[in-house]
């Protein structure tokens, strides 16, 4: 099956394969990856979820690998795409809080910082044609209230109320919309979970490349609080129970 | 002169094949098919089926038809959404639903969901998925309410819900969210309101109005625009030019037709 016969021909890029090129030093397609990222804010901050998966193409490789990261206490990053380039964002940030911290000059790293140098690092690198295979949700609280934005692969950043990568782009952010939009600050935190984990069932239901067990994090004036594994229970007799089961009936 | 009708030969016809290579080799671009980007769901409901559909027909970025009908007639107690190519919907459509008709005068019995299916599904697979059509036909027959959804290529599933077109996966995220057995009608159809609803505003291949169609046992409802969460705003002012407003210089005023009074000959030479 030749995938790449219609359509442009240049990707994906290929190595150059001859014997006096220099081996590439890029990532050119994402190998391991990680699924949707959804977030939202909410009445007294912001909630993300992400599922535990990391992907190796269709095989499940590694089913409790951490999409939603830490950076300083206030933020919290979530990661869908390339899991090498994710883990390299995260020691870039790591490097980034150490240097701020032994500056020692009474500031830290705020949820905005961290959104525009993560925005300005993925545009910077798409043009020179080596971009991080990554979107990036930030989620945090800073002034007295949520912050919440996305950084895509291109360098495309924007803030919104709801965030959803990936597949939940499609299936869950049309109901993170309907739920949220409008009702920023009165909706409570339970049913702020109650819609993240509607939605990581929906997912769970409808995403090919995703799974049963998913992460949390919570960020409100009080910090970062990250919770998980949380298990999602899949329905899977849709048919079978109806009596609908099987073709040709 | 006598010329002898050629008994149409079975199979695929690939006469054109060589003809289209050639073109295209000479630089020949194939039109390309206008689709109708949609959302399109159905549900199985206690006592019938719900189809819903958008109303918006995109060609390209451009949006065609702001109110078109998605939901198409195939029998008396059967209906069907149709996602894809808007001619290829409209045209299948059209064309099984007359078979359907001349099938119900050939058996005298209601038309059944599975007759339907049949010969939709084998009419796509014979076209190998060039006929773009993906539809969910929707229905009432002797074994109940009954709901099955077609793929171009020509496979079907029999389900209890199901949505198609480019804003599916909004509206399955609806039903899966929301979607019980045995749901009363009055909520089965705000069911399907908001799930083509979820594909109006979250997908840009759909908008407009929604369309519900309920069909129970000897009974269909159609409700064209049952929904319309976009009508336009009602303009402020009148527009209209006030007569007047461009001076008239000068005025002539000359007869087209004369007319006399009298009888004449008519000239038959």
């Amino acid at each position: 099956m030749d995938h790449f016969s219609q359509g442009n021909i240049n990707y994906p890029p290929q190595p150059r394969s001859d014997a006096f090129s220099d081996p590439t030093t890029q990532t050119l397609n994402p190998i391991v990856v990680g699924s949707s990222v959804l977030a939202i804010k909410y009445k007294d901050g912001v909630m993300l979820a992400a599922d535990t998966l990391a992907s190796f193409g269709s095989l499940a490789r590694f089913r409790d690998c951490e999409r939603l990261y830490r950076v300083g206490d206030f933020t919290v990053l979530g990661a869908s795409g390339d899991i090498s380039d994710f883990q390299y964002t995260t020691h870039l940030l790591d490097t980034l809080v150490v240097e701020e911290y032994y500056t020692n000059d009474g500031h830290v790293l705020k949820p905005p910082n961290i959104y525009e140098y993560l925005s300005r690092l993925t545009y910077g690198k798409r043009n020179k044609f080596d971009p991080l295979l990554n979107s990036y949700v930030i989620g945090g609280f800073d002034g007295g209230e949520g912050f919440l934005g996305y950084v895509g692969h291109l360098g495309t950043s924007y803030q919104s109320s709801t965030i959803a990568t990936g597949i939940g782009a499609h299936i869950a952010q049309p109901i993170l919309r309907k739920v949220v939009e409008g009702r920023e600050n009165t909706i409570t935190e339970e049913e702020a979970i109650q819609v993240l984990e509607d939605c990581e069932k929906i997912l769970y239901c409808r995403d090919g490349r995703s799974l049963n067990y998913y992460q949390r994090a919570k960020i409100t004036a009080q910090g970062v609080e990250i919770s998980g594994p949380h298990k999602v229970e899949g329905d899977w007799q849709y048919g079978v129970k109806f009596g609908k089961y099987g073709n040709f009936k | 002169m006598v010329t002898r009708l050629e008994q149409p030969r079975g199979g695929f016809n690939f006469d054109n094949f060589q003809r289209n290579v050639s073109l295209e080799q000479k630089g020949i671009r194939i039109p390309k098919p206008i689709k109708t980007g949609t959302t399109i769901a159905a549900i199985i409901y206690k006592d019938g089926v719900c189809l819903g559909a958008d109303t918006r027909a995109t060609s390209g970025p451009i949006v065609a038809d702001k109110n078109c009908a998605k939901i198409h007639y195939l029998a008396p107690n059967i209906y069907c959404c149709g996602a894809g190519t808007a001619a290829d919907t409209e045209f299948t459509t059209a064309l099984i639903s007359s078979q359907l008709e001349l099938h119900r005068l050939t058996t005298g019995r209601q038309t059944r969901l599975s007759t339907a299916r049949s010969m939709l599904c084998q009419m796509l697979f014979k076209y190998q998925g060039h006929v773009s059509a993906a539809l969910i036909i929707g229905g009432y027959d002797v074994n109940g309410p009954n709901l099955y959804s077609v793929m171009p290529h020509g496979s079907v599933d029999n389900v209890p819900f199901m949505t198609m077109g480019s804003g599916s996966l909004a509206a399955m995220a609806v039903f899966e969210r929301s979607w019980r057995k045995d749901l009363e009608r009055q909520e089965a159809i705000d069911l399907v309101k908001d799930a083509i609803d979820a594909g109006i505003f979250n997908d840009l291949g759909s908008g407009s109005n929604v369309d519900i169609n309920v069909i129970e046992k000897d009974k269909v409802d159609i409700y064209r625009n049952y929904y319309k969460p976009n009508e336009r705003a009602p303009k402020e002012k009148v527009y209209k030019f006030k007569r007047g407003t461009t001076p008239i210089l000068k005025e002539s005023i000359k007869d087209i037709l004369v007319i006399t009074e009298g009888v004449e000959a008519m000239d038959i030479s």
